[in-house]
């Protein structure tokens, strides 16, 4: 039982997990697996967990990396870009750690700082100590519990006040093991007053052996603020994909997300959004693609904590075979959260008689002027629009995939960056045709016949 | 070119067309006219191969033989085409997309090359000025957000695209102003020719000032009950229809 084995590991290495930490960050790790041991792993008697069954997972075990890697991993060998006019700073976690051949921190001439969150506990502790383990809910939720007490490193990035950094941050989590792993990658991006960032965060695992990765990320963004957060998951059937964002959102402050999965074995996501002061925005979009047994569950919370706030939420599936697929939306409005704008859509499209959806709504509205909407649809494709694109001579096979890629386009055309758009795009249109697998999203080098055009130096951060 | 003969046709257990028949040759024009729930929509429906209706009797004779068991594209692909009385709005799918897929769907089963690329944007852009359409074809989606006038005159651009042999317009003129009426006329006009013939389905005659056609048959109660030249349709602009319920009923 991976309960047992998790106990076991952390009373084993509490010199790294605890005595490594400064004295605020170890009685909150310390509280955080406290809070695991009372409340265990999510299962389905939970309502937020009742469609998602975690108990055949967990009762697999998997081995936890508790220092970095020492295997001599040569990145521009392992890495190499899908998308190479896309011009980013890029940054690899590797078994859950932070990687990089130059310095495992770097503070750029603007201020912003990106590296390691294990070296920034060390080096920045001030900022840290400040924001970390604040948007969590350790006592409620036990795998932000599980992260927090077993949290060691991860990404962290810091954006003074005033800065708008041009490039996109992109994040490449990679599982490389030959036994089944558990990692706990616990991500702090912290942006200033009138700064923006766009952060791209892909998913990988290179050897398909059965993994568990439960991931935290927490994101606070100060007054007038922007982050365009994207979450690119192609995993393999043998993966189980935990990731949860934080976000704590101030005044006039804005958080995109767009989740974009097109392939995994098990994915859970969970968004929570708390706008914590007036004007503040969160726009939250999601499309899954899902076939054969997999199985995808997001969940979204937004937490009108102030008044004049608006959210957004767009979830779009279409899901093949015997997938299934998990939408829980809610939205909680404060008594003070006047004249909120909160707005939910949840569009599925079931391919076979086996495919299922679970759809759910959850408003709770405390204040007495807001405008809040919902909607879920679950349905076939459009007779109408079948008929009509059959009529100029399209044929049925065709038509499906027009009228599936145009389902999916609602989200993919919100993405701001070209290169990833038109990249998602062309993946898109690829998996609805079958033709995409997991390797052609790959950054890896698992597969020789990658052209040559996308073999690109890994680039380092400044 | 088209042949109707004695065609029964039901929607819900409910018959619609009953002992319907027509003949069509090429460079013909004909008009159906008739009130309401007379089946004028069931029957463009019924010759584009639309699913849910049950043909009960008679045959559908395309180019001398029976389409009946052909799917919708297939008909599409041997010149059938259907203006639609309420064209469908597509969100995500290009005017572009739509009708490069259409195009080269129909050139595929025509044994030719999909077209090259440059070569049917040029066409499009042809295509484009006979229905004065200046909408950007490559960033809209099919008919989303288009007012009633637009979304014919996407109709009729459709039609210059796709170059059927019978085209059959349903109610194309319903919801057009005068000058919108005027451009999508001129359009269906400008496509025709010795090789092809088009059906127009309406129910009013002022489309008819612009179209001239060889035939005007009236429908009612399922099946065509009065034929005759152009000049059929003043009289029953003039009359209205009940004239002719009356000397049908009697």
């Amino acid at each position: 039982m991976l309960k047992d084995k998790i106990y076991e590991d952390f009373n084993l290495n509490r010199n790294v997990l605890l005595d490594n930490f400064s004295e605020p960050i170890r009685q909150l790790k310390h509280k955080a697996f406290e809070s695991f041991v009372k409340l265990g792993f999510p299962h389905i008697k939970l309502e937020n967990w009742r469609h998602t069954n975690l108990k055949n997972i967990i009762e697999n075990d998997y081995k936890h990396c508790f220092s970095p890697s020492d295997k001599d991993v040569d990145i521009e060998q392992l890495f190499q870009c899908e998308l190479p006019e896309m011009d980013t700073y890029t940054v690899i976690q590797y078994n859950g750690w932070f990687m990089s051949r130059n310095n495992d921190i770097s503070l750029m001439d603007n201020g912003v700082i990106i590296g390691s969150l294990n070296k920034a506990f060390k080096e920045y502790p001030e900022i840290v100590e400040k924001h970390f383990g604040k948007y969590t809910a350790v006592e409620k939720r036990s795998l932000e519990a599980l992260n927090t007490a077993f949290a060691q490193d991860g990404i962290f990035i810091f954006v003074p006040d005033n800065v708008k950094l041009e490039k996109p941050i992109q994040i490449i989590n990679i599982l490389d093991a030959d036994t089944n792993l558990i990692t706990q990658p616990r991500n702090l991006f912290i942006i200033g007053k009138n700064s923006e960032l766009t952060l791209v965060h892909c998913d990988h695992s290179i050897l398909h052996r059965q993994s568990l990765i439960n991931s935290l990320s927490e994101i606070f963004i100060d007054e007038n603020g922007f982050v365009d957060h994207y979450k690119m998951q192609n995993k393999d059937a043998e993966s189980t994909l935990i990731t949860t964002i934080n976000v704590h959102v101030e005044s006039n402050a804005r958080i995109s997300t767009n989740a974009l999965i097109l392939n995994g074995g098990v994915i859970r996501n969970n968004v929570n959004v708390k706008l914590n002061g007036k004007n503040a925005q969160a726009d939250l979009k999601g499309l899954y693609l899902v076939d054969r047994k997999q199985h995808v569950d997001n969940q979204v919370f937004i937490h009108h904590a102030s008044s004049h706030c608006y959210s957004k939420q767009l979830y779009k599936g279409i899901i093949d075979d015997d997938a299934r697929a998990v939408f829980n939306g809610r939205i909680l409005v404060d008594k003070d959260a006047q004249k909120t704008d909160a707005y939910q859509t949840n569009k599925n499209i079931l391919l076979t008689d086996n495919a299922s959806v679970h759809s759910q709504p959850q408003l709770e509205i405390y204040a007495d002027d807001v405008k809040c909407s919902h909607g879920s649809t679950v349905g076939q494709l459009d007779p109408n629009a079948m008929f009509y694109l059959r009529s100029r001579g399209i044929c049925e096979h065709s038509s499906r995939m027009l009228l599936m890629y145009a389902f999916a386009s609602e989200v993919v055309d919100t993405i701001t960056i070209e290169a990833l758009k038109y990249r998602l795009d062309t993946m898109v249109s690829k998996r609805l045709k079958g033709e995409l697998s997991i390797c052609d999203q790959c950054v890896l080098h698992c597969s020789e016949k990658a052209p040559d055009f996308l073999k690109m130096d890994f680039k380092p951060i400044v | 070119m088209l042949s109707i003969k004695n065609l029964e046709v039901s929607i819900d257990n409910k018959v619609i067309l009953k002992n319907f028949n027509i003949e069509v040759k090429a460079g013909e024009v004909h008009a159906i006219m008739g009130p309401n729930g007379t089946g004028k929509s069931t029957l463009a429906n019924v010759i584009a191969g639309r699913e849910g209706y049950e043909v009960l009797n008679g045959d559908i004779i395309y180019k001398g033989k029976s389409i009946l068991e052909s799917k919708p594209e297939e008909r599409a692909r041997e010149g059938i085409f259907l203006g639609f009385q309420y064209p469908v709005e597509i969100p995500g799918v290009s005017i572009t997309n739509f009708m490069k897929t259409a195009v080269n769907e129909i050139r595929k089963h025509k044994g030719l090359d999909p077209m090259p690329a440059g070569e049917f944007l040029s066409m499009l852009k042809e295509k484009k000025k006979i229905v004065e359409m200046n909408t950007t074809l490559a960033s809209r989606s099919v008919n989303q957000g288009f007012s009633g006038g637009e979304k014919k005159k996407n109709e009729i651009f459709q039609m210059a695209v796709l170059e059927p042999q019978l085209a059959i317009l349903d109610e194309t003129d319903s919801g057009l102003d005068i000058d919108a009426l005027r451009i999508v006329a001129h359009g269906i006009n400008s496509l025709k020719n010795k090789d092809n013939a088009t059906i127009v389905i309406t129910h009013y005659q002022r489309l008819l000032d612009y179209i001239v056609p060889d035939f005007v048959h009236v429908l009612y109660g399922g099946r065509i009950v009065k034929t005759g030249g152009k000049e059929l349709a003043l009289e029953l602009e003039e009359k209205g229809y009940d004239w002719i319920k009356q000397e049908i009923d009697i």
